[in-house]
């Protein structure tokens, strides 16, 4: 390479741009070309969903983008807080789907969403056992037996809030061997067969298939999660962000996530 | 700009404005953690039940994990330098392979090797050893990833000394062992303890591993990177707070593993 003084600058354009890239974003805000008809919605959009929703919301993103040819929708997973936390700080994301009212406030509050958000699903913990149910577990009360080895979510994490509004309803005092960050965690620690039981949502026991058992419990009604949704401010397809939403929130939407477990909003 | 001790400084200007670009990238986001630090509440923080909790865990299980490193380490390394065996390459890789493993991957293989389904997890429950969420977890996940550190810079050392010293001992009728205890080990010394520190903090800041492997409980299995990674969800402050602790402490043990490291370079450099 050649030491000229010239190629200074490129080189920390090249820092810079590398700085840039070691975020999470994944958008192309850019606009596509415009389609031949006029009123047909055109736009690249980034949706940023809550982890539970991958399943359903990657199904979604493709129908929608079959419905309208101009649109092209792209992803990003992770856990709510997370979520918002990478939107407040400037992350270019068109659509925010939360899994809990209180990540959705937390964006509401920083006044980037446009216009109130929507609720589109609802969400109740499960018992998750490993298969053949080694510990015997019947109903919420047995999880508090003395040889069970169950894993929750942490307080900190919507699963976790859940976890404890229902335990307390029961009256019943859980002694977990783990409070895992995430529900994914949980699942995981449940499927390996590592702990007894765990307490997660009825859409990832519909999402493991064989891998778990799932004992569903009438004190799950005690903590019922709910999704809301929202187009957000800065968008540069504005137009599109709201149409993805209003897909999620109408028919086509509410089909999908019921089959995936999810309950009306 | 000082000259060098051979009194030649070549480096050319452009290289010096790369590296200066490539070091702010390593400091500007120390610099903008620090920013965030809630000064005011800082002490109140870091002095909480769970922040103690999680601290002293894991200074506690970081020291065990150091001990089994030292202890499984030394031989490791003394193999790998020493003797010559079919393999022996592939096998070097092998166990330096936690190195550049994505922690979660090391979390996946030892859930299958100690796990209560894993490939040792019967004999251990037979044995009355619960190991699944227990404080043996961690230090299990701890001591797998901070190996390869230990055994990579010793085993450098033990090649650089040379074993001249070792063969004359030998011929002077000293057993393995005793060529091994007085003569192998003093010299290469403070590579173990620089081996041993780095470690320690590699331990330290253990976190895919333990979180898919050991769970995550208070005083038990919940070291201060999990903390960390709880808190962030709800209470970004103490997030910051403790961030700056583990770095602080990162700084604290980088630089003693300079100084016990520097010895053992110059020694080596005068007896090769």
């Amino acid at each position: 390479m050649p030491s000229s003084p010239r190629s200074l600058p490129f080189l920390a354009a090249t820092g810079l741009l590398a700085l840039a890239l070691t975020g999470c974003a994944s958008a192309t805000p850019a606009a596509s070309t415009p389609t031949a008809a006029v009123t047909t919605l055109a736009g690249d959009i980034t949706v940023y969903a809550a982890a539970s929703l991958k399943t359903t919301f990657t199904e979604l993103a493709a129908s929608f983008e079959a419905e309208h040819p101009g649109t092209s929708v792209a992803l990003n997973f992770a856990g709510s807080s997370d979520l918002v936390t990478q939107i407040v700080e400037g992350a270019p994301a068109d659509v925010f789907a939360s899994a809990d009212t209180k990540n959705m406030t937390k964006l509401t509050e920083a006044a980037l969403a446009e216009g109130d958000p929507v609720d589109f699903a609802t969400n109740v913990l499960e018992i998750a056992v490993p298969p053949g149910n080694p510990a015997g577990i019947t109903d919420f009360a047995s999880l508090a037996g003395p040889d069970v080895k169950l894993v929750v979510c942490a307080p900190e994490v919507p699963c976790g809030s859940a976890t404890v509004a229902v335990a307390t309803a029961a009256g019943i005092t859980l002694s977990p061997v783990s409070e895992e960050s995430s529900v994914t965690d949980v699942l995981g620690k449940v499927t390996s067969g590592e702990a007894d039981a765990g307490l997660v949502y009825v859409t990832d026991v519909t999402a493991a298939g064989d891998a778990v058992e799932g004992i569903e419990f009438d004190e799950s009604a005690e903590a019922v999660n709910t999704y809301p949704i929202v187009a957000l401010k800065d968008s540069a397809s504005a137009d599109v962000a709201q149409a993805f939403v209003d897909f999620v929130a109408g028919q086509a939407g509410q089909d999908v996530l019921r089959a995936a477990g999810f309950g009306a909003p | 700009m000082r000259p060098s001790p051979n009194g030649y400084s070549g480096v050319p200007r452009w290289v010096l404005a790369v590296a200066a670009v490539g070091a702010a990238f390593v400091l500007l986001p120390l610099l903008a953690m620090v920013l965030r630090v809630n000064w005011a509440e800082f002490v109140p923080l870091i002095s909480s039940e769970s922040s103690v909790a999680a601290l002293l865990l894991s200074l506690r299980t970081s020291l065990a994990a150091t001990a089994l490193c030292v202890i499984f380490g030394v031989p490791m390394a003394l193999v790998l330098a020493r003797t010559d065996f079919w393999g022996q390459k592939v096998l070097r890789s092998l166990v330096l392979l936690p190195l550049v493993l994505p922690p979660v991957v090391g979390g996946i293989a030892l859930l299958y090797t100690f796990g209560r389904r894993g490939l040792l997890g019967q004999t251990f429950e037979l044995l009355g050893i619960e190991i699944a969420f227990s404080t043996t977890a961690v230090v299990i996940a701890q001591t797998f990833v901070a190996l390869p550190f230990l055994v990579l810079s010793l085993e450098g050392a033990l090649r650089t000394v040379g074993s001249r010293y070792e063969a004359v001992g030998a011929t002077l009728g000293a057993s393995p062992t005793t060529v091994l205890r007085r003569i192998t080990l003093p010299l290469v010394l403070p590579a173990v303890l620089s081996g041993a520190v780095l470690s320690f903090a590699r331990a330290l800041g253990e976190f895919g591993a333990t979180l898919t492997f050991a769970g995550s409980l208070q005083g038990t299995t919940r070291t201060l990177p999990l903390e960390i990674y709880l808190q962030r969800e709800t209470d970004p402050d103490t997030a910051v707070a403790l961030s700056l602790v583990l770095v602080v402490v990162a700084i604290v043990i980088v630089s003693l593993a300079h100084r016990t490291g520097a010895p053992s370079r110059r020694r080596a450099r005068v007896l090769s």
